[in-house]
This record gives structure tokens, C-alpha cells and sequence, in this order.
């Protein structure tokens, strides 16, 4: 069985978020990309799946939508332990597009795990994961918090609701992950490193798709208003303001 | 052409996300005069499922099948599908909710439909649907346009208001054709009931790594209870496993919007606050005059929390009673 993991390439989560003059695009000056947090995760349990697996599991491959620029990003999770990578040498400015992209990787090398994350810490769409499977016609499994492979049988948690719920399901499927799939991401190691440089990365161009939405110009948030310094002594002038002022108690 | 709103429910009931997705759709039915149908899944009886005509749904479309336990987001999707040809609909309303972002981008794929996710206020346009979004984890906002003839919505829980419109109620018992048991079993169950959801909760008091241990919470709970809010806390406090990590809110944790959200001992990290930026009114109590949190928070008192927070119970309780 082969695992395939989503992997966005995505700004540092302490980048000072700015925007060009027209408010259309990032301004990447500066910007340190990295591997979408949840994605790192992905790829850490999923290594750790193979390595536990005694051989169900032959090979854990990563795949990113997005240009050359994208490519330290993807050698870096070489780095970490994946197999090998598929990049798709697009802009990745839309799930639509991004997942039909995967799709097509998925079909043409017969994947049958596949790991995407809750969501891009640029984007925040939540969108990517659950697109694919609907692309493949095949289950997808969301706020998954835990995956365990016992005996080559996949069983995995899901958030619901004040609680957790134990899932048992059949290949193929997309599980789309969160908190607790595992704790801390593996760091690439010397030998790592040395490998990545040796291992493939299969470039491909896109496939046509329909644009069905079109995005505007971003705006950041107004300016908060100074924050009003409250006596500590004197808790009852802050429920009056909360009561009186803000009105929310 | 109708508006479709997907309803979630828990325990019995139907979560509040639900009426505000469905004033979300009346809104959009408003300007466009499209009708708007709720879909309804789970075991609710007939007077639950009429407060949604309260909120202006005129049709209540409900499955009420225990072959649709699973929960299955393939399956879903095929129900959605049928009922949006059923009743000939070209929006489709979801909560960004666990629910809704398993289900809403794969309908989205299925009817070929333009998706907007994360969203945080009404249309700034109607035709083309056109709407605010959240993005880079609430450090800004992005208005997208929907382009498709179909559009699948998700909204923010507590980001849009629920207004009444109330209307004669209509449920109509759906026995769908598509099968409900797919191929996700659940195999067991561990829910806590009772508590207030942390995501849905109007007032939430948060604790950090200023209060020291685990075993100082007392006073939180206590001011929660004062309040009837959700607790949360930062990441390191259920790393350290001082709270459960159903409380964890952040980037890496739930993230919410309440109308207060108390911090105590939380030094405001913008991984922290990228979960709680769209709360309505932040309040921060923390001994460190320099500590970020103040850049954020609407209100601040500077000091010791083991001193303030049980003289902030004594004020709320003086308050209430
Ligand atoms: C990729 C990534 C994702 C992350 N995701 C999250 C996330 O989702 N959520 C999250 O919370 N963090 C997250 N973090 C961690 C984040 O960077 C901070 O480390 C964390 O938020 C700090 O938690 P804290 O404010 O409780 O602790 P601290 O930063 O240690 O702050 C404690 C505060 O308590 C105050 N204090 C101490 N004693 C008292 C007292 N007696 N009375 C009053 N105040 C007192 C101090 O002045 C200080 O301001 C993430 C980090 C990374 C790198
Ligand atoms: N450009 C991309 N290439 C590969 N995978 C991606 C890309 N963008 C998003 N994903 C995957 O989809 C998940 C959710 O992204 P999003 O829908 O943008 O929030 C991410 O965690 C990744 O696993």
C-alpha cells in the first residue's frame, strides 16, 4: 500500500501579514516558507505508520500543487523521511483547481491513504482535502486526531462535538488531520538532508479546470482602539463596563 | 431556485450555528426572493426542528433515519445532492463547523459549485455573490466572488447575527434514495455531554501558563460558572496536560468567536490569538504591563490573577444578584 501526503508550502505562522498596493497579493519579501504545520504532522505519523507497519506500507510520497519556488519546501520533506514527491507546476491560488491537480497524481499512481491537513495556515479554506476525495469518489474522514494501523487495519479518531468518536474504515480514503495526529514534527536529520538531495521529484504540468470562483482584494483588520486600563482593585468598574459599555454581559 | 441550509444538532437539539446560517440564508433570500429550505439529519422531534420556521426557514426537509448515524461526509454529500435537484436549489449554507467543512467543499466538487469558506459577514454583493472571508488566521480578510451558477457557502459560528423572521412551518419526512451507511463505521463513541461548546459558547474564560498548575483552575471554573461560559486555555496548558485539549484554542487548537473571551495568565502569542481575534470583546488579565495581550484586548487589568479574578467573582456575583 502506498500513503500520499498534501503539502502546502506556506509562510512562516510569525510572517507580519502585508499585502501589494493593489491589496491583491501577499508581499512575500522576507517571507520564510515553510511546510503547512498540519501537513508536517501528516507526514511525521505517516512515516511512523510505515515504519510500524512490517512492509504493508512500501513507500510514503508527498505532493505539492505550486512552482518551482515550492521546491525547497518539498526537499525539506524528502529531508524529514518521504520517499518521493510530485510536484504539479501551477500557481496554487485555488482548492478547486489544487485538488483536481492531486486528483489526477492519486489516480495515475494508485495511492490509497491520503493525508491532507485541516487547513493552510495561508489560506484557511479547509477545503483542499475533502474537494479530493469528492474528485476520487472515494471517503474522506475529517478532524481526524489519531491514526492507528493495527494488524494492517486503519482506525482512526474523529473530533465530534465535546468528544471523540473510533472509526474503522477501508482503502482507499483521504483523511484530512488535526491536533494529536502526532505531537512534534520530525526535524530533518544530517543523513536526511544528504539523501533528499538524491531522491525524485516528479514534475508535471496541470490539467485544465473551470474556474468557479474569483478572489477579490484582501483587507486587513481595523485598527483596534487602545485598550482600556481597568484598576485592578477595582473589578466592579469592569463588570460595569462589560455590562454597560461593551453590553456583552 | 431555492437556498439549502444544512442544520447540525447535538444531544437532540439543534446547535445555534444552525439559526445562524439560516438568517445568513434569509438574508441572501431577501435580495434575490429565493425560498429557503432547512435540511435537518438526526433524531428531532417536530417541535424542535419548528424553531427553525422561527428564524424564516418555510420548508424543513428532515431524515430522521437511523441508517444516517455514520455520519459519513461521501454519503452526506450524495443526500445534498438529492435534495438540492429535489428542490431545485443553487445555495447551499453550511456552518464552518467540523460538520460543515467535511461536507460543504465536497458538495461544492459534486455540483460543480463555487466554494466560499471561512466566512465572516453578509454578501457585499448579491449577483455575483459576492462575500468576506477570513484568512491568514485572522490577520486578514479576503472578498471572493463566486463565479459558478451554484454557490456552497460555510460561516463562521458567532459571526453573523440570528435575527427572527418567523414563518408557518412546513416539515416534510425525506426518505432519501442514496444509502446513509457508507464506508466510515464508528466504532465507539466518547462524548461529553453537558458542557457548554467551547465553539459555540457566548462568553468564554481562557487561562494560560500564568496560573502556574493545573491545579489553580478552581478560580476559572469558578468565574465560568459566574459567567455560564465555555473554558479554554493556551496551548502549553494542555501540552502540559493541566486541561483537556478539547480546550486548546489557537491556531493549532479550536478557534472561536465569542462576544467576551476573558485571558488569564496568556501572554497573547499570535499563534494564540489567531483563534480568538474574531471575539467581539477581549478582556486580559495578566501581571506583565508589556505582555502582548494588551495590543489585542479591549479591556485590561494589570495584576497578580490569583488576586483579581476572585475579586472579579465577587463583583459579577454582586452584579447578578
Ligand atoms: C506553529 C505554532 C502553533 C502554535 N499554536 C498555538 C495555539 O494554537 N494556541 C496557543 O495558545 N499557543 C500556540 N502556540 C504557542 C504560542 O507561541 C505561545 O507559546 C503560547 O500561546 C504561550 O502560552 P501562554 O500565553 O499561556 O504562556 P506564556 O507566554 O508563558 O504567558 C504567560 C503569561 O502569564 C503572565 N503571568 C504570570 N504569572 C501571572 C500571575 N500570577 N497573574 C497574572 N498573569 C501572570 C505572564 O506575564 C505572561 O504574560 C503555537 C506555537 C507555534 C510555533
Ligand atoms: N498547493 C497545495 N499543494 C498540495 N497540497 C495542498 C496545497 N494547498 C493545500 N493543500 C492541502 O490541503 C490542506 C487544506 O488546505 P486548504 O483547503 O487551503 O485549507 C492542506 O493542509 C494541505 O494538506
Amino acid at each position: 500500500m502506498k500513503i500520499l501526503v498534501c503539502l502546502g508550502n506556506v509562510p512562516d505562522t510569525t510572517t507580519k501579514i502585508r499585502f501589494d498596493g493593489e491589496m491583491k497579493n501577499l508581499a512575500t519579501e522576507g517571507v520564510q516558507w515553510v511546510i503547512n504545520p498540519w501537513d508536517e504532522l501528516a507526514l511525521t505519523r505517516a512515516l511512523e505508520i510505515k515504519e510500524g507497519s512490517g512492509g504493508k506500507i512500501e513507500k510514503v510520497s508527498v505532493v505539492n500543487v505550486g512552482k518551482a519556488d515550492a521546491e525547497p519546501t518539498i526537499r525539506k520533506a524528502l529531508a524529514i523521511g518521504a520517499d518521493d514527491a510530485y510536484r504539479i507546476d501551477a500557481d496554487p491560488s485555488d482548492a478547486y483547481f489544487i485538488a483536481a491537480q492531486i486528483a489526477e497524481v492519486v489516480k495515475n499512481n494508485n495511492f490509497e491513504i491520503i493525508f491532507a491537513g485541516k487547513e493552510s495556515s495561508d489560506f484557511n479554506g479547509s477545503a483542499v482535502g475533502s474537494m479530493l476525495a469528492e474528485f476520487l469518489d472515494i471517503p474522506s474522514v475529517s478532524a481526524v486526531s489519531a491514526f492507528d494501523f493495527p494488524d494492517g487495519k486503519v482506525v482512526l479518531k474523529r473530533d465530534i462535538d465535546g468528544g471523540k468518536e473510533t472509526i474503522g474504515i477501508d482503502t482507499p480514503f483521504v483523511t484530512i488531520v488535526q491536533k494529536g495526529i502526532s505531537i512534534n514534527p520530525r526535524i530533518p536529520a544530517m543523513r536526511g538532508i544528504m539523501m533528499a538531495r538524491t531522491k525524485p521529484i516528479n514534475v508535471s504540468q496541470p490539467v485544465a479546470v473551470d474556474t468557479l470562483v474569483e478572489y477579490e482584494t484582501f483587507e486587513l483588520p481595523e485598527a483596534k482602539a487602545e485598550c482600556k486600563m481597568v484598576d485592578p482593585e477595582n473589578t466592579d468598574a469592569l463588570v460595569d463596563l462589560l455590562h454597560n459599555e461593551a453590553k456583552v454581559i | 431556485m431555492s437556498i439549502i441550509v444544512f442544520t447540525e444538532n447535538r444531544g437532540g437539539k439543534l446547535k445555534k450555528s444552525s439559526f445562524e446560517a439560516i438568517s445568513y440564508a434569509m438574508n441572501i433570500a431577501e435580495n434575490t426572493s429565493k425560498p429557503v429550505v432547512a435540511v435537518s439529519v438526526g433524531e428531532l422531534g417536530d417541535d424542535e426542528l419548528s424553531a427553525l420556521a422561527k428564524y424564516g426557514a418555510a420548508k424543513i426537509v428532515s431524515v430522521n433515519d437511523p441508517a444516517w448515524k455514520s455520519n459519513d461526509s461521501q454519503a452526506y454529500t450524495k443526500l445534498m445532492a438529492e435534495i438540492a435537484e429535489k428542490e431545485n436549489a443553487d445555495t447551499f449554507i453550511f456552518s464552518h463547523s467540523n460538520e460543515g467543512k467535511a461536507i460543504a467543499p465536497r458538495l461544492a466538487v459534486k455540483l460543480k459549485a463555487g466554494l466560499i469558506t471561512n466566512i465572516t459577514g453578509v454578501p457585499a454583493n448579491f449577483s455575483p455573490l459576492t462575500i468576506k472571508r477570513k484568512t491568514y488566521n485572522g490577520s486578514a480578510f479576503q472578498l471572493m466572488k463566486i463565479k459558478a451558477d451554484k454557490a456552497v457557502l460555510t460561516i463562521n459560528p458567532n459571526s453573523c447575527d440570528v435575527v427572527e423572521k418567523p414563518v408557518d412551518v412546513n416539515i416534510e419526512k425525506f426518505s432519501p434514495s442514496v444509502a446513509g451507511d457508507g464506508a466510515t463505521k464508528v466504532e465507539n463513541v466518547d462524548v461529553v455531554t453537558g458542557k457548554i461548546l467551547l465553539t459555540e459558547a457566548p462568553i468564554v474564560v481562557s487561562g494560560g501558563r500564568g496560573l502556574k498548575s493545573g491545579d489553580n483552575w478552581g478560580m476559572i471554573e469558578q468565574l465560568g460558572e459566574v459567567l455560564g461560559a465555555g473554558l479554554a486555555c493556551s496551548r502549553p496548558v494542555s501540552d502540559e496536560g493541566w486541561r483537556s485539549h478539547e480546550e486548546h484554542v489557537g491556531q493549532t487548537g479550536k478557534i472561536i468567536a465569542p462576544d467576551l473571551y476573558i485571558a488569564v495568565g496568556i501572554s497573547g502569542a499570535i499563534q494564540h490569538i489567531g483563534g480568538v481575534s474574531g471575539a467581539k470583546v477581549l478582556v486580559a488579565i495578566d501581571k506583565d504591563k508589556e505582555a502582548p495581550i494588551f495590543k489585542y484586548a479591549d479591556y485590561g487589568i494589570i495584576g497578580d490573577a490569583f488576586e483579581v479574578v476572585p475579586r472579579l467573582i465577587e463583583s459579577l456575583q454582586k452584579f447578578k444578584a
